[in-house]
């Protein structure tokens, strides 16, 4: 795995008069091995963030490097290789997958496109990956359709797995699933992290989950790094009142049976 | 329904068993094989002058006499349908992939490149037909291939459009930037993501389009552009059938009942073809005569403590009792919402917490008596308010909930008709519902938006939905439950789509509304920790029924919780304390299929205190220590260490 650094990255959006940052001067590091968190409310650049360093998306200016390499060089790179730099899951498994392919076709093209194994060899890693992500391999004959979205989830992790990226950038990939699936795939990214040394940037807008998973923590508003720092001592003791807004505002279950909200209410003068 | 089914239902794909298929397959078959086998038979003879039988009338060696070369124009007919089908269909092929290239390749090309493909196309499309067939003829010539290259290119940009359409889906998903992330090449990108995805439409399409191209090459022919002596095709025999119309009439009869033969039998396989796609999209379900009746709640009514209870509890608002929703499923009734009893009491906040498909809001939808299409609703009792419901249609129920329930749907953008303002919305209900008048309407309806704190409410009144935010959005809608101070707000996943700080707001108003207007509400979240801090009692559901109904304050003590679900929900949920160092607790398995009956308790395969009567037996909801309900053989609360009798011996 690899350190990513993202210096005064700009994306702009819109023509002349209506043209509007996005991001607008985002800097961050992301330390070989690690999960860095970025957090903001939404609209506040976070996806444009990850699709710039995934390359979906172009950068107005600014500087992108992977171990020195410039990600936001675009000529004469090969496609094969950018890709095994940078691999992006997305929010909503339901859609990240083509539904004409199988589970086991799915992560195959992942294989076939960076390197040229065997069908035999193919077949033994398609069912070492559905294990890493904690599949049966019975699952690789199936459809998405036939699946639930928990598994979706995983099957689009373990075909992001299948190229050995050196960087993963996951935008809210729990946030589609049940509460009782969205613990099972933060465990899962957790081991594999642990497992695998990944390097990775997790986006969410759950503060909770990504106390849980990040080791640190950048928080976003209106395109810019407001606070950045240790995951636990930013939602412990936020600095910034924006960061204070997000973190009280988030629901709890202390509050079950308690006059909080109304409480609330009065204070911000909603009678 | 289309389609009539024998025999016990079996698997779902198979050969197409609508009749109108299979019309459309066995005239096919007649049209192949005339058209391998009749040239072989009958060529020579179709073509061969007897000067002795010129322009006969029908006899019974001519039975539709001959023409003016002394041929029989039955023969001539059924060799003419192997040239006439080869035509049309490779005209249509060939229109066919030019149209999927054109419309479909941008896709994975990029921005610019379907920018120039689409105006391309819009350009092509504007041509009048005949002009490009015209312009064709005279560049090439009368002659089979004109005729054939003519029809492709007036077919081309309509396939062009189609594919263009289709496959403008495929280049958004996710999947498509997934594969290109991947470094999949762009052929691949195309042969294995777009065509694959937009396929079936074409080809239904396609198949129908051949049919209108038999009738288009035909048309050629006949006005002696398209097929040249001394070949001959439909079109041709039609054109000389007609010289002699006036001494044999029949002689146009027969090309002209094959041309339409031949189109109705393309049109016909395109149509069954789109209505097995539509039946696969929307899932077949058994007609009703053998689905039977809706099925209903078996459990017998109250027991006597409840009966009771009832009587000595203040009058409920809402009063629901043996709930059950259905809809006509492939092999039967599916049941997403089974034996679902409870009241609201006036003022109460009640929140109904469930994983995606455990029926939270189809129960709501029912009750608010807004069941989509085909829901069977049944139940012992429903009363709202004192008036009883069942036994009404949902439109007479739906008057006399009137005004006196809210309703905040799950999906702000759709809730809201994107054409009208939002403050004429608002007004709709007090003009109505109320019988106020446009003016005193409006001002309710800027009131209402004040209320829920949108700023400048007059000025946003006369706004439409998409100018305004998403959490505006949401405050609109809850204005809009509250403007007929309705004694019930029933709102499903009201904050789902939002912001933290957004969320608490329009939680904190909801909140604020409901103590001060005195209203109930019912409060549907797959997130446990917002029912915390606006109910005051909270509803599980899992897997269509109610397993536990409990205070919210227990929510705060995890180990008072009774059902084996709810506390490994409310242990799930990661927040801001829970250890890092360890795997976050998680429920194994998925829950089960609706569309199957369920025997025993739905939660056992994942429940890690199951025992064998819990897999035989449903557990029925009743009356818990902890002052709610509970449907569960062995409740883990904390007082409950005599409730799970023999489970080592049984084992899990
Ligand atoms: N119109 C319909 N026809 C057939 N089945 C339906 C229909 N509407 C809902 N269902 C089925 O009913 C079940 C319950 O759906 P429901 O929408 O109530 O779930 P929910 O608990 O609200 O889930 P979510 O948390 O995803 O909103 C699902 O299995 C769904 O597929
Ligand atoms: S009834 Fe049995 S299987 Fe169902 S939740 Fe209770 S203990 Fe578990
Ligand atoms: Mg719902």
């Amino acid at each position: 795995m690899a350190e990513l650094v993202i210096e005064d990255l700009v994306v702009t959006f819109g023509h002349r008069h209506r043209a509007f940052n996005a991001v607008d001067g985002v800097s961050l590091t992301v330390p070989h091995g690690t999960i860095v968190g970025l957090v903001g409310e939404s609209g506040s650049g976070k996806s444009t963030v990850a699709r710039t360093v995934a390359g979906l998306q172009r950068a107005t200016s600014g500087r992108i490097t992977l171990d020195g390499d410039d990600l936001l060089r675009t000529r004469g790179v090969d496609r094969r290789r950018r890709a095994r730099d940078v691999q992006m899951i997305f929010q909503d498994p339901y859609s990240s997958l083509n539904p004409r392919m199988t589970v086991g076709e799915t992560i195959e093209e992942a294989l076939t496109t960076h390197g040229d194994l065997d069908g035999r060899r193919r077949a033994a890693s398609v069912r070492e990956l559905l294990d890493l992500v904690r599949l049966k391999p019975a699952v690789a004959g199936q459809y998405p359709s036939q699946i639930s979205g928990g598994m979706r989830q995983r099957v689009a992790i373990a075909r992001c797995l299948a190229v050995r990226p050196r960087l993963i950038v996951a935008d809210e990939i729990t946030s589609a699933l049940d509460a009782s699936v969205q613990g099972a795939v933060l465990n899962l990214i957790r081991d594999l992290q642990r497992e695998l040394e990944l390097s990775m940037i997790f986006i969410t807008h759950n503060l909770a989950a990504v106390r849980y998973i990040a080791d640190t923590t950048v928080v976003m508003s209106r395109g810019r790094v407001v606070e950045h720092g240790d995951s636990e001592e930013i939602v412990a003791n936020p600095r910034q009142p924006y960061t204070r807004a997000l973190v009280s505002a988030i629901p709890r279950i202390e509050h079950a049976g308690t006059d909080h909200l109304l409480r609330f209410a009065d204070e911000e003068g909603l009678r | 329904m289309t389609n009539r089914r024998s025999g016990p239902p079996k698997r779902r794909s198979g050969p197409p068993r609508q009749p109108m298929a299979i019309i459309a397959v066995c005239m096919l078959g007649v049209l192949v094989l005339l058209a391998v086998f009749a040239p072989v038979l009958w060529g020579e003879e179709a073509v061969a002058a007897d000067p002795d039988a010129i322009a006969l009338p029908p006899s019974g060696e001519h039975p539709l006499g001959t023409d003016k070369l002394g041929r029989d124009i039955l023969l001539r007919t059924l060799v003419a349908t192997r040239l006439s089908l080869v035509m049309a269909v490779a005209a249509t092929l060939m229109g066919g992939c030019i149209g999927l290239a054109l419309g479909a390749l941008p896709a994975v090309l990029g921005t610019r490149a379907q920018r120039w493909f689409a105006s391309v196309i819009s350009t092509w499309l504007a041509f009048p037909v005949l002009l490009v067939a015209m312009l064709t003829v005279i560049l090439l010539g009368p002659g089979t291939t004109t005729a054939v290259v003519a029809l492709a290119l007036t077919m081309t940009p309509s396939f062009a459009r189609l594919a263009q359409t289709l496959s403008s889906r495929v280049g958004g998903s996710e999947y498509l930037a997934a594969a290109r992330m991947l470094g999949v090449s762009r052929r691949r990108q195309f042969t294995r993501y777009v065509l694959p995805n937009i396929a079936e439409p074409v080809i239904v399409n396609v198949t129908t389009s051949i049919g209108g191209g038999l009738l288009a090459l035909s048309s050629l022919s006949f006005l002696g552009v398209g097929v040249q002596p001394p070949d001959f095709d439909w079109g041709r025999l039609l054109s000389e059938g007609f010289g002699q119309v006036y001494n044999s009439p029949v002689a146009a009869i027969g090309p002209g009942v094959a041309v339409v033969f031949a189109g109705l039998a393309f049109s016909m396989l395109g149509e069954s073809l789109a209505a097995q796609l539509r039946n696969r999209e929307h899932g077949r379900a058994l007609p009703p005569r053998r689905l039977g009746p809706a099925p209903v709640a078996e459990r017998p009514a109250r027991t006597p403590a409840e009966t009771e209870r009832a009587e000595t509890e203040a009058a409920p608002l809402l009063d629901v009792d043996g709930l059950s929703v259905s809809f006509p499923g492939p092999d039967g009734w599916i049941r997403p919402v089974q034996d679902v009893s409870f009241r609201i009491l006036p003022g109460e906040i009640v929140g109904v917490v469930g994983e995606s498909g455990s029926g939270k809001s189809v129960t709501m939808m029912s009750i608010a008596q807004l069941a989509p299409a085909g829901a069977a609703v049944t139940a012992r009792r429903l009363r709202f308010d004192g008036e009883d419901l069942t036994g009404r249609t949902p439109a007479e129920a739906g008057r006399v909930l009137g005004t006196r329930v809210g309703v905040v749907f799950q999906d702000s953008l759709t809730a809201l008709n994107p054409a009208l303002r939002v403050g004429t919305q608002l007004a709709e209900i007090p003009r109505v519902h109320g019988g106020a008048g446009r003016a005193k309407a409006h001002e309710m309806a800027v009131r209402a938006l004040d209320d829920v704190r949108i700023p400048d409410a007059a000025r946003r009144a006369q706004q439409f939905p998409h100018e305004f935010s998403g959490g505006m959005r949401q405050r609109a809608l809850i204005a809009m439950s509250q403007i007929g101070s309705p004694s019930l707000i029933i709102a499903d996943e009201p904050t789902t789509a939002l912001d933290v700080t957004v969320q608490r707001r329009v939680l904190a108003l909801l909140r604020r509304e409901c103590a001060e207007s005195g209203a109930a509400a019912i409060v549907v979240s797959h997130d446990v920790a917002v029912l915390a801090e606006l109910c005051g009692r909270l509803l599980v559901m899992y897997a269509g029924r109610i397993v536990e109904d409990v205070d919210i304050a227990l929510l705060a003590t995890p180990e008072r919780l009774a059902h084996p679900y709810t506390r490994a929900l409310a242990a799930s949920l990661p927040d801001l304390g829970t250890d890092r160092t360890k795997p976050l607790v998680t429920i194994p398995g998925e829950p089960p299929d609706l569309s199957r009956p369920v025997t025993g308790c739905a939660f056992a395969a994942r429940c890690a205190f199951a025992t064998d009567d819990c897999r035989t037996e449903v557990p029925v909801l009743t009356e818990h220590r902890h002052g709610g309900r509970v449907a569960c053989r062995h409740p883990q609360d904390a007082m409950a260490t005599d409730a799970a009798p023999g489970r080592e011996e049984v084992g899990a």
